[in-house]
């Protein structure tokens, strides 16, 4: 009986492990915040603005104080605007009072007609953040929707899979054909 | 062997085996303090993002400076829009030396890269946010980030 004891070799208590563990565990589920960072990212121009553009080129984007939409002084809704916007960035049928193209040689893409498109969004000091964000999407929303439709027709691939895949001389090679020119101007105040 | 194991657990009811749980545990402890962020800004100000379909995520946290505009969390203080950088508020002549401050705390080569994330609450009226964007202009930080949540209209 005694031989049998002295032959078990000690064992250290490890029952309550589990249960530090655990209280660790529970602390750090508690603690964790798995925020990632999501948001619109856009580039301030320098200060003064700078050059001339043609009128043509450029779309007139203003929120006025009580958040109402108007695009080269016409009344829109917002869903209006995403479309309005491609058509002005396209100008696909070469009209007068859309944006110049000029043919542009693209490496990957060969020749294509390049508009000298330029959106112009003004806002006034009372109009909602909301508001802002919501117009803001829409018009990164336009330049997403062509950038899919050129990235499909020349590659057979959405943008966001060619931008995933890491193809960065594709992915510049659409961004050549569509640069995003959203111009944030000073606010007025009336 | 095998006949000893047999009778045993005839005599006394099998128990499950739990030397294996303390491991697995430590393994999700492990994982959840590797993956967990500790909140650099307590926020002082009450802030919903606005929904935009378009957010991208940011890529590189480091890079990334916090500015916070939203009603006080506190209503003591009343529900105007106030601004905080870092944990206190401030004034919008704060913004400047903010970022001047912020920036060599990165590593050169970064500085220029820095984003300022501006974390806006919806209800907020343009006027504060332009007044934050033209400082920045003059801090010359014009990478921004309007600090939005996907919503649900997108597939």
């Amino acid at each position: 009986m005694i031989m049998k004891r002295r032959r078990k070799t000690p064992t250290i208590a490890a029952g309550s492990m589990a249960d530090i563990a655990f209280l660790l565990l529970v602390f750090f589920l508690v603690t964790t915040t798995v925020d990632t960072e999501l948001g619109l990212m856009r580039l301030l121009p320098f200060g003064e603005d700078s050059g001339v553009v043609h009128e043509r080129n450029v779309l007139e984007v203003l929120v006025n104080a009580d958040n109402e939409l108007l695009v080269e002084d016409q009344k829109i809704t917002i869903e209006e605007l995403r479309q309005l916007a491609k058509t002005f960035i396209q100008n696909a049928e070469d009209r007068a009072d859309l944006p110049l193209r000029v043919e542009k040689d693209i490496p990957l893409l060969g020749p294509i007609m390049v508009s000298k498109q330029v959106i112009s969004l003004q806002n006034h000091g009372r109009t909602s953040y909301k508001t802002y964000v919501a117009v803001q999407n829409e018009l990164a929303a336009a330049y997403h929707e062509l950038r899919d439709d050129l990235s499909k027709r020349y590659f057979n691939q959405s943008y966001d899979a060619l931008v995933s895949s890491k193809a960065k001389d594709k992915v510049a090679a659409i961004r050549a054909v569509y640069p995003q020119r959203i111009s944030e101007a000073e606010p007025y105040t009336q | 062997m095998f006949q000893k194991k047999y009778s045993r657990s005839e005599k006394e009811p099998q128990e499950n085996a739990t030397s294996s749980l303390p491991d697995i545990v430590f393994m999700l402890l492990f994982f959840f303090m590797v993956a967990t962020v500790m909140k650099e800004n307590e926020p002082l100000v009450k802030i919903s993002p606005p929904e935009a379909s378009e957010s991208k995520k940011l890529e590189d946290r480091s890079l990334v400076r916090h500015i916070f505009i939203g009603p006080p969390q506190n209503r003591v203080l009343g529900d105007q829009p106030r601004l905080q950088l870092n944990d206190a508020f401030a004034s919008i002549n704060d913004v400047r030396p903010y970022i001047e401050e912020q920036r060599p705390q990165m590593p050169e080569v970064l500085q220029e890269k820095m984003i300022v994330s501006l974390k806006v609450d919806q209800a907020t009226q343009m006027q504060m946010v332009t007044d934050v964007k033209q400082e920045l202009k003059k801090a010359s930080a014009r990478k921004i980030n309007y600090a939005s949540t996907p919503g649900n209209d997108r597939p």
